[in-house]
């Protein structure tokens, strides 16, 4: 990385050189055009990028609040399969969307809903029963909480985490999964918890209507999200498209950039790498936990090269080829790297950790996060490159 | 002011002669601007304070991942299927580190009584001493008011604050205002005892502490003064305060009070006063012996806080970069420094200091860092005391803080309020609460022609 000093002095050297040719000078023809005239599209890109994502994780969340409905409303193994499948499956958009986070937008500017969406790690004793105590949780306290609907256990979560109830997609993977208190599987809770009266565990009723509240709340976040980045009246969008195109590309450099650094590689990967701890991860409750890194990876990839799915459209890529094509080809290949390294771990995650260091799994880890931090230094320089100074962990 | 304007050009940009080391001249300093040395991050946004020291090695910032997430990340009550993040209370103040010291920055009181205390505690104890010569805690409520408490167990009650607003005036003519907070308490497990001694403390901002953990103690005790023998109307003597690790008394360096030692010892006393978490080091947890239902609540093992994860969560609490200065060449700035310094500001603030080498952290040894503090107490008056002794420091002193990166609090945390309790609402109404030791400094500050006020204030803003 390109020390702040170093900056400074090329800045100047750049300066002593305008001084000696005279300020006014005609542009050689063959440099790459300004980003005034060259960042709009992809800014543009980006906007319809972050909106389309954000859309298809709102709709993946819609269907598994349907499926939560449809369980609670006739609690069976089937249907709860069928909950639980959809949970994966709404799970993928979303690790796509936290590529568009750490710059403060509608996701996570200060009252942003994403502890509300993605809070981690949760209280299970807070809502539900947990191993050492039947009686645990808002589920089984009908006399404090009368009534639980998205308003409740919207209301308790509030600010500063005085009452930091849990809510989003961890909270409905533990009213499906249960605890996991095993260490070769994903939590093991009976479909019957949801049997009213004849089940499993006190408050069947109570526990249905968590269910159900969280999963709604979990859609109107979502939805309120993707709305600030609706192409016609989204309040961010047009706020983010008008910015100066070097702070709205900060922006996007910073989020691909604290996402591969310090939150993937760092947070999500290093930390559980470290502890060795089976559930220091975030999807701990269904194993799926491998899924949310490949997202992650994906969803950074998509935001470098602008695409989504079949459309790419205009990228960071664009810009960076035009100015130095060797560093383009590098982050690209460092982001395919990335991704196929954490492909290459597996899963259960959280038995890829186990062991000493010359375990499998661990020497796969170490590669993965070593792949992440690699490029997130190139992520530094793509920021250099184009005269914006980002400051990250890498 | 007359300005010294030397005849001749150092360097290609030198427009003056380079002023001494943590002096003033025409001109800054040479690294002025690094405040924290080779650590020091360029960052004005909200990160400004959440960055590591840019002197680290990438193998090393492993382990400054791994505390961030321990700094961050709630704790959760027992048991829980994250194991290594359970334990949470049974009685607290915060869920994280983050939720009071917010971005890794600086806590702020409640504006009125219906404003929750969060990144505010309350200290409490009673005359006489524990038996390591601390505070003697409040026989029901214990060392300090933790308000929350997991569910079954009774929260000790909440503080509510007010302000009485007190006019005054420069000798200029300009008026100000300052707001004198009044602090009442809510008791829910009964009356306190009649002589119970409270004291509200912000939760302070989390960078450079490393650095003066890395001062070497012989050049800190070097500046105490007690009996003021030169004279100069500042004392400055070092707190001694119980060591866990080492069994004995030690130099006291952390807190407003500077009653901790080493910043794992301070690490772990908050992880088992604020949050309720067990540590190696003080692995009993946190209730008085009336507390029954606290002592009956389950636990997330012994201890809840693992060797290691107080060991990087304390890796990370010293590692964390101090941002650079901004516009050091700014005549406006130079010249609220010159201020500073010529009205005795830096007999406390100590501009300049050298880091000796600390054991296990190559980035912040050897460094030159400008944290503006000598990690002394001083007297500083009647209107700042808190009346409540903490080992050797009495009611009346306070450990002089850093100064360093406080231009970007506003950026970081969204407000000024500085001082012990928060109290003053920028960098004026801190100046103008100094008494005591510092009286002198103040008036002089009060005299001082308007343009000069916000030239030093300019400086403030500017660390």
């Amino acid at each position: 990385m390109m020390k702040p000093t170093a900056l400074r002095t090329a800045a100047l050297a750049a300066a002593v050189a305008g001084l000696l040719t005279g300020c006014g000078s005609e542009e050689p023809a063959s440099g790459p055009r300004p980003l005034s005239e060259t960042a709009p599209p992809v800014i543009e890109g980006y906007a319809d990028l972050v909106y389309r994502t954000y859309g298809e994780a709102a709709g993946e969340a819609a269907s598994l609040n349907a499926s939560l409905g449809a369980f609670v409303a006739e609690p069976s193994q089937t249907r709860f399969d069928v909950a639980r499948e959809q949970w994966l499956l709404a799970r993928n958009p979303y690790g796509l969307t936290e590529a568009f986070r750490f710059y403060g937008g509608p996701i996570d500017d200060d009252d942003g809903p994403e502890g509300q969406i993605n809070a981690w790690p949760m209280d299970e004793a807070y809502v539900d029963y947990v191993a050492s105590d039947a009686n645990a949780g808002i589920i089984n306290d009908p006399a404090t909480y009368p009534m639980i609907d998205e308003a409740t256990i919207a209301s308790l979560n509030e600010k500063d985490g005085e009452k930091n109830i849990s809510t989003g997609y961890h909270a409905i993977e533990f009213l499906l999964w249960g605890q996991d208190m095993n260490a070769d599987g994903p939590g093991q809770r009976p479909f019957t918890d949801y049997v009213v009266d004849t089940g499993t565990a006190a408050n069947q009723a109570r526990r249905g209507q968590y269910l159900t509240a969280a999963g709604k709340l979990l859609v109107q976040d979502i939805s309120a999200v993707a709305s600030e980045w609706a192409p016609d009246g989204g309040a961010y969008r047009a706020t983010f498209v008008a910015l100066p195109p070097e702070e709205a590309l900060r922006r996007i450099l910073l989020g691909i950039g604290s996402l591969s650094g310090a939150e993937l590689a760092g947070e999500r990967m290093q930390v559980a790498y470290d502890t060795k701890e089976q559930e220091d991860e975030h999807s701990c409750f269904s194993d799926n936990t491998h899924m949310d890194f490949l997202q992650n990876a994906r969803g950074i990839q998509n935001v470098y090269l602008g695409k989504r799915g079949q459309v790419d459209g205009p990228g960071l890529d664009d810009l960076v080829r035009e100015r130095d094509p060797a560093l383009d080809a590098r982050l690209q290949a460092e982001m395919q790297a990335s991704i196929e390294a954490i492909e290459a771990i597996g899963k259960p995650f959280d038995q890829k950790i186990l062991g000493d260091d010359t375990a499998l799994g661990r020497i796969q880890v170490k590669k993965a996060i070593d792949a992440l931090r690699k490029q997130t230094a190139t992520i530094v320089e793509v920021a250099t490159l184009l005269g914006i100074s980002l400051n990250i962990e890498e | 002011m007359r300005w010294l304007v030397f005849p001749f050009v150092i360097g290609f940009l030198g427009c003056g002669a380079e002023p001494p080391p943590g002096e003033a001249g025409p001109s800054a300093e040479p690294g002025e601007e690094l405040s924290g040395g080779e650590t020091t991050v360029f960052d004005t946004s909200k990160n400004a304070y959440s960055l590591s020291a840019r002197n680290m090695t990438p193998e090393r910032r492993s382990a400054f991942f791994v505390g961030n997430s321990f700094f961050k990340e709630n704790w959760v009550i027992a048991p829980a299927s994250t194991e290594g993040r359970d334990g949470l209370g049974p009685l607290f103040n915060a869920r994280s580190c983050s939720s009071c010291h917010l971005l890794d920055g600086r806590g702020s009181p409640p504006l009125d009584t219906a404003d929750p205390l969060v990144s505010v505690l309350i200290r409490l104890s009673v005359p006489g001493a524990d038996a390591h010569g601390g505070p003697a805690p409040e026989p029901t409520y214990g060392g300090q008011l933790q308000p929350r408490a997991i569910p079954g167990v009774l929260p000790e009650g909440d503080a509510f604050v007010t302000y009485e607003e007190m006019p005054g005036a420069f000798p200029d003519g300009e008026t100000y205002s300052l707001r004198k907070p009044v602090y009442s308490m809510a008791s829910a497990r009964g009356d306190m005892q009649p002589d119970v001694m409270t004291s509200p403390r912000v939760a302070p901002a989390m960078i450079g502490l490393g650095l003066l953990e890395a001062i070497p103690e012989e050049d800190l005790l070097r500046a105490e003064d007690p009996d003021d023998t030169d004279g100069d109307g500042i004392s400055g003597r070092a707190n001694r305060v119980w060591d866990a690790v080492r069994g004995a008394t030690s130099f006291g360096r952390f807190g407003w009070k500077a009653n901790q030692p080493t910043l794992v010892q301070q690490t772990a006393g908050a992880f088992l006063g604020d949050m309720g978490l067990t540590t190696p080091m003080f692995p009993a947890e946190d209730c008085t012996d009336v507390q029954a239902d606290c002592k009956a609540a389950p636990t997330g093992g012994v201890p809840e806080v693992s060797p290691e994860i107080l060991d990087r969560v304390t890796f990370y609490s010293a590692t964390l970069a101090v941002p650079a200065r901004r516009d050091v060449d700014d005549p406006v700035v130079l010249a609220g420094k010159r201020l500073f310094l010529e009205i005795g500001c830096g007999k406390c603030h100590t501009p300049l200091l050298r880091t000796g080498t600390l054991e296990g952290y190559p980035e912040l040894s050897g460094q030159t860092i400008r944290p503006f503090t000598d990690l002394l107490l001083h007297d500083m008056g009647e209107a700042l005391a808190d009346g409540r002794p903490d080992f050797e420091a009495d009611g009346r002193e306070w450990r002089t803080p850093p100064l360093w990166g406080l231009g970007l609090q506003e950026a970081v945390n969204g407000h000024e309020n500085l001082l012990h309790d928060g109290r003053a609402r920028g960098f004026v109404e801190a100046v103008l609460w100094h008494g005591g030791e510092a009286e002198s400094s103040r008036e002089a500050f009060r005299a001082l022609p308007a343009e000069d006020r916000g030239a030093l204030v300019r400086f403030l803003e500017s660390l």
